[in-house]
């Protein structure tokens, strides 16, 4: 792999691109006897778009998950900002700024597309109980102000329209575009997308995809992204790191990882010894 | 050997013998449960509606004899026969059968798709339905209910356990009779799920609806069955507990006592119902036992209730269940 | 041509988060206070009072309460009676251990009380969930009326066993016991009534109800983009408490006047106020007045029909009652599972594009 300068560098398209921001090591997880996740390192570069890519069973999700704090991993730490993350549950981790979308959508039915992406919000919102409870000045003020915050992401994304609507009634592309919105509206510094363009068709493709580059250019969020595209993932990410069977078999640049042989006899379906 | 000791084993024979009676009523749970997903409320009330369709048949009452009265001011009650038990049995068998092709068709075919906890709600509707209908259809007093089974105190354990400990335990015979019938219910139903071809179809709807469907069988069929054999359930149990207590309201809230019997001996288990029912029966009467002299009587309240709460802390699929798996 | 928004344009967030947004509701609402405040007290004689009209408001306040637990937060509780004994009997033994205390301060502080055992009772909610945590609902029922019924201390060592609220007053008006007016049993009501209406409201519109709805459609998913599941859970449980604790201690305070644990808050009760809740619809601020109305006002209307008109005897009333309101839960449970509020919900919007049909 190319060796990047540690404080930093700027892209061919004039991006930005930070030092290391997340860094995992040895990573080790296992369900009962079976082993998902064996021995693998890697790190994330602030404003970078990288993808997680490998067959399925590789183990993506799972990593997902230990990124997010939804699995414990038995073995290995996570370096967050340089300094080693804590056990930790779930809902902590969002508030270190990660926020992600999830393979099979995860909204809150019950609510509408407005509601639903008011609760990404949750970690930025600070009136009290009692002050919600009596909803003066405040409370109500705040409550405005998120909403504001909620429509530049509801404009950004381009679902003006569906605001209202329950989510239960939405088809299903939608259904992944306001998964998004609640995700941004956290405003994360890490954003984990968990195959966002599964059973989209090319013209949604298209949309997510300038999407998630409009997000990493404007607000310098940094992208963590499971995809099956091979062309997506090309064509987005900065890096890659390809996954097998719960090992790490290539990480580079979109170029490096298409000529490694381990990758392409992976994706062939090449037996292992 | 000491007094408090044979003073403890009694009352733990007598929570035995209560236990079998909870486990009864717990069996219609199970398997209503392990065939269609629904924790039917109402199994308490079935075997209420049981005992008093029972008692109404045997005594030649005349259904909706108070409404009708009510309506037309006329005063008439009974038809004037007596049916043995032999003919009333098997009778309220045909009720019970009917009245779960009525609930399949009016409230299950509509429920299917619903999240369990709105069956579970309807259920409790049912319940309450039920219990109307009962006390309107044979009227609300408490009844005797007798079918031949003795009662009274039971004389070979009273000798028994004079000979053995030089105490005579006082074990009511029907109790005895309970454990025998509880004993062939549970193989009963034990051969029919594993042996049979209705069972095997019972227990591969219990387990994938959809992929039962796609082999041919009938969804509806299997919870019209069900819910029979649930009813009948119903009536052995109604049975029982209307022989030692008469027929009457409280009957309905042993359903709610059945809730604990299956958390801890899952809500699956057909032989976990029998254990958790046991549990729990011993267990009242232990605690009542040993707590009474510290913290005053009544305990059986709620004593079920807490040992279910703290079991679903630790282990919450009961003893013999099988882990209830969240979807995310 | 009647109920319309056309032209009614919101230009602010705020005005667009408002309760009723559309401008007739507004009036409709203001009016339905006037009268409540100013006409009813009026007109209202003491039996529509005593059976109708102080019950209703003292369930809708439970209601609202349940409301809360199950119907936004998803965590079904079976054990709502119980809890209504505990705001009863912390009025009890507040008053008469403080008789110089304002009655209104007094029920005030027996809805926290409740809330603390109700948090108490919900720590379970953490581990166990869906009809689950009803059972251990269940168990704080059967234990807490066992507790108030065997421990002299929670009725005073009384002969009877029940608890009977003395007589208090507030400036200068005769509040609480036997010589209260039914004018200030009303107001009493209705100010408790309206502020808890308003207390849901505000809480369930903002972040906070959100958190409860999360929590309620995916707890995992909640959990992961940042929901503190303990918060969430447990203070649902504390707010649904309060407003249950209220409820139990106006039932005693102004309403019954004198209980006994056991008739006045057994598990019937409980299965009461869930069936207003489900009848008038889960997660519905409309949907617990609906349904308080519903299930205070059917018994009193089958009494009237069949006992004082035809002259059916008494219990065959309440028989039939009780196969209504099974069937009826069964009946919403199929048709329209959100209850009579989605029902309303549809007639407004039908209402709306009237005469038009679509």
């Amino acid at each position: 792999m190319l060796d990047q300068p540690a404080e930093g560098y700027v892209t061919a398209d004039g991006r930005q691109i930070g030092p290391v921001v997340l860094e995992l090591k040895n990573i080790t997880l296992r369900f009962g006897g079976v082993e998902a996740i064996k021995n693998i390192s890697f790190d994330i570069r602030e404003g970078e778009i990288r993808a997680i890519i490998g067959p399925n069973g590789a183990g993506k999700s799972s990593m997902m998950n230990v990124i997010s704090g939804f699995y414990v991993p038995q073995e290995g730490e996570i370096l967050y900002k340089g300094y080693k993350r804590r056990k930790m549950p779930p809902y902590q981790v969002a508030r270190t700024g990660i926020a992600r979308t999830f393979q099979n959508i995860a909204l809150f039915e019950g609510m509408s597309v407005l509601d639903n992406i008011m609760t990404g919000r949750i970690n930025l919102m600070k009136s009290g109980f009692l002050k919600q409870a009596l909803w003066w000045g405040p409370a109500s003020r705040e409550e405005d102000e998120h909403r504001e915050k909620v429509e530049k992401v509801i404009d950004f994304l381009e679902i003006q329209h569906i605001r209202k609507t329950p989510v239960a009634r939405l088809p299903y592309g939608l259904k992944k575009r306001v998964e998004l919105a609640r995700a941004l509206a956290a405003e994360p510094q890490i954003l984990l997308l968990d195959e966002p363009m599964a059973g989209m068709n090319v013209e949604e493709k298209e949309d997510m995809s300038r999407f998630i580059l409009d997000v990493n250019d404007e607000f310098g969020t940094t992208i963590v992204l499971i995809e099956h595209d091979m062309g997506v993932v090309m064509d987005l990410s900065d890096r890659v790191v390809v996954m097998d069977y719960g090992k790490k078999i290539g990480d580079g640049t979109p170029d490096e990882v298409r000529n490694n042989q381990d990758v392409i006899d992976a994706y062939l379906g090449v037996a292992h010894e | 050997m000491s007094d408090t000791v044979l003073f403890a084993m009694e009352a733990a024979l007598n929570g035995v013998t209560v236990g079998i009676m909870y486990s009864l009523v717990a069996l219609g749970f199970v398997l209503i449960f392990k065939a269609s997903g629904i924790f039917n409320f109402a199994q308490g009330v079935m075997a209420l509606f049981a005992a008093l369709t029972l008692v109404g048949l045997q005594n030649g009452q005349i259904p909706f004899a108070p409404i009708i009265n009510a309506a037309f001011g006329t005063s008439i009650h009974n038809f004037g026969w007596n049916l043995p038990s032999v003919v009333a049995i098997p009778l309220t068998v045909l009720v019970m059968i009917g009245m779960a092709w009525l609930i399949e068709r009016i409230v299950l075919k509509h429920l299917v798709n619903q999240e369990p906890i709105i069956l579970f709600m309807a259920t409790i509707g049912l319940a309450f339905f039920l219990e109307g209908l009962g006390d309107i259809m044979w009227g609300a007093e408490v009844k005797r209910l007798d079918v031949g089974i003795p009662q009274g105190m039971s004389a070979w354990v009273d000798e028994t356990t004079y000979n053995l400990f030089g105490y005579g335990f006082f074990i009511d015979t029907l109790s005895l009779y309970a454990l025998g019938i509880a004993a062939v219910l549970v193989t009963g139903l034990v051969l029919f799920s594993q042996y049979t071809k209705q069972g095997r179809a019972l227990r591969a709807v219990a387990d994938d609806h959809q992929a039962a469907l796609s082999v041919g069988i009938s969804l509806r069929f299997i919870w019209v069955l069900t819910w029979s054999i649930a009813g009948i359930v119903a009536l052995v149990a109604g049975i029982m507990w209307g022989s030692k207590s008469g027929v009457q309201f409280s009957l309905s809230l042993i359903a709610l006592k059945a809730l604990p019997v299956l958390i801890l001996g899952g809500f699956t288990s057909i032989p976990g119902a029998i254990v958790g029912g046991l549990l729990i029966g011993v267990g009242e009467k232990l605690f009542d036992f040993f707590m009474q002299p510290v913290i005053g009587g009544a305990t059986e309240n709620w004593f079920a209730y807490m040992l279910a709460l703290v079991f679903l802390l630790f282990r919450p699929q009961g003893l013999f269940g099988e882990r209830i798996i969240e979807r995310v | 041509m009647l109920y319309r928004e056309a032209g009614d344009f919101k230009t602010s967030y705020a005005s667009d988060n408002q309760t009723f947004p559309i401008r007739f509701d507004r009036y409709a609402y203001w009016v339905v206070m006037a009268v409540a405040f100013l006409v009813l007290p009026m007109v209202m004689n003491d039996y529509w009072a005593n059976s109708i009209v102080v019950p209703f408001m003292i369930y809708v306040i439970a209601a609202l309460g349940l409301n809360i637990l199950i119907g936004y937060t998803g965590l079904l509780s079976l054990g709502t009676a119980a809890f209504m004994a505990v705001g009863a009997y912390a009025t009890f033994k507040l008053t008469t251990a403080f008789p110089a205390m304002p009655i209104y301060l007094v029920f005030l502080l027996s809805g926290l009380v409740t809330s603390a055992v109700g948090v108490l009772f919900g720590l379970p909610s953490l581990k166990i969930k869906g009809f689950y945590l009803a059972v251990a609902t269940l168990a704080a029922q059967f234990f807490l009326i066992w507790l108030f019924t065997r421990y002299g201390w929670f009725f005073n060592y009384s002969s009877t066993g029940q608890i009977s609220m003395p007589e208090r007053s507030m400036f200068g008006v005769t509040i609480t016991g036997a010589t209260a007016s039914s004018t200030a049993v009303y107001f009493t009501c209705l100010i408790f009534t309206v502020a808890m209406a308003w207390l849901a409201r505000n809480l369930t519109r903002g972040q906070m109800g959100r958190t409860w709805m999360a929590i309620r459609d995916m707890d995992i998913a909640a959990e992961i983009i940042g929901v503190n599941p303990l918060i969430a859970k447990l203070s649902s449980f504390a707010v649904s408490s309060f407003f249950v604790g209220v409820a139990g201690a106006l039932m005693f305070g102004v309403y019954l006047g004198a209980v006994e644990a056991g008739e006045a808050f057994g598990i019937n009760k409980s299965f009461l106020v869930l069936f207003m809740v489900i009848i008038g619809g889960l997660g519905s601020i409309l949907g617990s007045f609906l349904g308080a109305a519903f299930l205070v006002v059917l018994p009193v209307l089958l009494k009237i029909l069949l006992v004082d008109n035809l002259g059916w005897p008494a219990d065959l009333a309440r028989h039939l009652e009780i196969m209504i309101i099974g069937a009826l839960i069964i009946v919403v449970l199929i048709a329209e599972p959100h209850g009579m509020a989605a029902l309303w919900r549809t007639v407004k919007e039908k209402l709306r594009l009237w005469p038009f049909p679509h």
